[in-house]
């Protein structure tokens, strides 16, 4: 493995329930699972009603960890109890949000934990048959997940009568090869059927008609890694982790601007002030904190004086923007937000898969005004276009990647359109006349 | 010519779906893999084995970023500048690249060693800035660790043709 760092620092205020085998030795392999309560929670469940699994799960208030936040409990029991058609269990592990690499962590380091989750979710449903969709990227990962399958398979916990339960079921993994489309859940399922990751329209949504036209749930890495320790400890258990409606623990990506970049592990509701401060080790070089992405890229931002916040999603949603994905990205004082909003529109008009128009176009024209803003100076009027344009993607097109570009953009020139008025006033960027001074 | 081993994994893949065209990208990605990139050969062979039309194969390639139609370098430099990345200095990875090889984004070394792309997040945001020489993923990368990869990449290249 090239040069790689293992990003788990650890911190005191670390709950470890997800990364708690991630320190022993070889934590990826099947034995040190089975040693370390892995496949109990299995064993469990297959003394319970699948119905039972579902509320033990709902109980829990776990929420889906991809960025969306919808019970995941509650997701399961849209699919169909009775139906003709088979069912399918879909883990989401396309992981592409800037500033969130969480599930990489979580596929290397316990792969039996994922699966595990999987295999669950599958009896809960009634399915006999899952996918892992990778991002093309984390080939490496494959490489870990068919290992874990195979000895999956080899010790009888996946295939033909699992532990002994009558209950059968199969788990495949699938690459795709570069698209941040593809973590959206339809155009994975299209992209899954061997067509470009177009989104669906939804309704229907993929609980009824999802896979080859079939009742799919499609989870996150995250998500389905914790059934396992809801249903071992409960749901009661698991929901008194985090804050109400908010179970559980989570893993923060803290990146950009900080000492201690890293992966944490910390309750739902933690104080973002904390998790910056104490956590992280404070914004990096002894700067000031400037901005906060408090959940990857498509968040709305905030800035320094709004991280007295819980981070929890109806916490966040509170002050109007989103928990997301888990990526909290720090931009010190001497960061040029203009660049910033035009770095993030950049990725969403190379990603936007093109088949909504407003998005296609808006986000293509966002990042063209602002590249000319940035390096040019730009109009008086810019600043008004940019909002006007975001207004028009938002809400006006069939899967979030349009409004995951808008959003941030409005909260940047809402909340840091001074930076535009002295672009404006200077005809360059301020900061990188500052940081040439300086130098 | 597809190898055999890259022949029996397609049947493997194809075996895992109720439908074949769903081992579509795994099989373009796994040609290319191989091959180097994704060849006209791969192309027929793979849309004959899920049983669908050439163009449909081509259709999915041209919207996956992985996928290329021409061949790149033997080290494939893919520098991530997005936002995490960007904010520790990966723009200046990526120029730095730029400037050693000779090459701009997307072009390949005139040796077919090197090639060079500003890519978009690659999950590894805690240590950023990131890159990936094909699979490989180097993390915390500075212009002096960047000189010393690239030196140690052209040993590794004279290494194996010795041994060829």
């Amino acid at each position: 493995m090239a040069d790689y760092r293992n990003p788990m620092l650890g911190s005191p205020l670390e709950v470890k329930v997800l990364t708690r085998r991630f320190d022993l030795a070889n934590s990826a392999s099947i034995a040190v699972y089975v040693a370390h309560e892995g496949y109990q929670a299995l064993k469990k469940a297959f003394g319970m009603k699948p119905d039972e699994v579902i509320n033990e799960v709902k109980k829990s208030n776990l929420r889906g960890r991809g960025g969306a936040g919808f019970n995941a409990g509650m997701k399961w029991s849209f699919v169909p109890g009775q139906t003709t058609k088979p069912k399918y269990v879909v883990s989401n592990a396309d992981e592409s949000e800037p500033g969130t690499c969480k599930d990489r962590v979580l596929m290397e380091y316990d792969p039996h934990q994922l699966i595990e989750g999987i295999v669950i979710a599958g009896y809960a449903i009634q399915s006999h048959q899952g996918y892992i969709y990778i991002r093309g990227e984390y080939r490496y990962l494959m490489d870990i997940l068919d290992r874990a399958i195979e000895e999956a398979y080899a010790q009888g916990y996946l295939g033909k009568n699992i532990l002994g339960s009558g209950f059968d079921f199969d788990l495949a993994t699938h690459t795709g090869a570069g698209a941040y489309e593809c973590g959206e859940e339809t155009a994975l399922l299209n992209s899954l059927e061997g067509l470009r990751g177009y989104p669906r329209v939804k309704p229907p949504f993929p609980a009824l008609i999802g896979l080859y036209g079939c009742p799919t749930i499609i989870n996150n890495v995250e998500t389905l890694s914790n059934v396992p320790h809801i249903i071992s400890h409960g749901g009661d258990w698991y929901a008194k982790l985090g804050t109400p409606n908010n179970g559980g623990t989570r893993l923060f990506c803290l990146s950009g601007h900080i000492e201690r970049p890293g992966i944490y592990e910390l309750p739902m509701g933690f104080p973002l002030r904390q998790m910056i401060e104490d956590v992280g080790g404070g914004v990096w070089h002894g700067k000031k904190l400037k901005c906060v992405i408090p959940g990857g890229s498509s968040c709305p931002v905030l800035t320094a004086d709004e991280i007295d916040v819980p981070m929890d999603f109806d916490s966040l949603a509170r002050i109007g923007s989103m928990l997301g994905s888990g990526g909290v990205v720090i931009l010190d004082e001497d960061t040029c937000m203009v660049k910033a909003a035009w770095r993030i529109m950049k990725f969403y008009a190379h990603e936007s898969c093109g088949w909504c128009v407003p998005c296609r176009e808006g986000t293509h024209w966002l990042k063209t005004l602002l590249e000319r803003f940035h390096s040019d100076g730009g109009m008086p009027d810019d600043p008004d276009t940019a909002l006007d344009v975001s207004y028009n993607i938002l809400g006006k097109t069939l899967c979030p990647l349009g409004d995951a570009a808008a959003m941030p953009m409005i909260s940047i020139l809402k909340k840091f359109r001074h930076e535009f008025e002295e672009h404006l006033k200077l005809g360059s960027c301020p900061y990188e006349k500052r940081a040439v001074n300086v130098a | 010519m597809l190898s055999d081993r890259l022949k029996a994994k397609f049947d493997s893949v194809i075996a895992r779906y109720p439908l074949k065209r769903s081992a579509i990208v795994p099989l373009l990605l796994f040609a290319q893999d191989e091959i180097g990139y994704v060849s006209d050969e791969a192309v027929e062979e793979i849309a004959r084995r899920v049983g669908v039309n050439p163009i449909e194969v081509i259709e999915d390639i041209g919207y996956y970023s992985m996928l290329h139609r021409q061949p790149v370098g033997k080290f494939h430099l893919q520098v991530c500048t997005n936002i995490s990345c960007m904010l520790r200095g990966g723009e200046k990875i990526f120029e730095h690249c730029a400037k050693e090889l000779g090459i701009e984004h997307k072009q390949t070394t005139p040796d077919g060693l090197f090639s060079l792309e500003e890519v978009e997040c690659l999950g590894a945001c805690c240590g950023a800035p990131a890159m990936q020489v094909n699979y490989d993923f180097y993390e915390n990368v500075t212009p002096e660790k960047l000189d010393a990869l690239l030196a140690d990449l052209r040993k590794k290249d004279q290494g194996s043709r010795i041994k060829d």
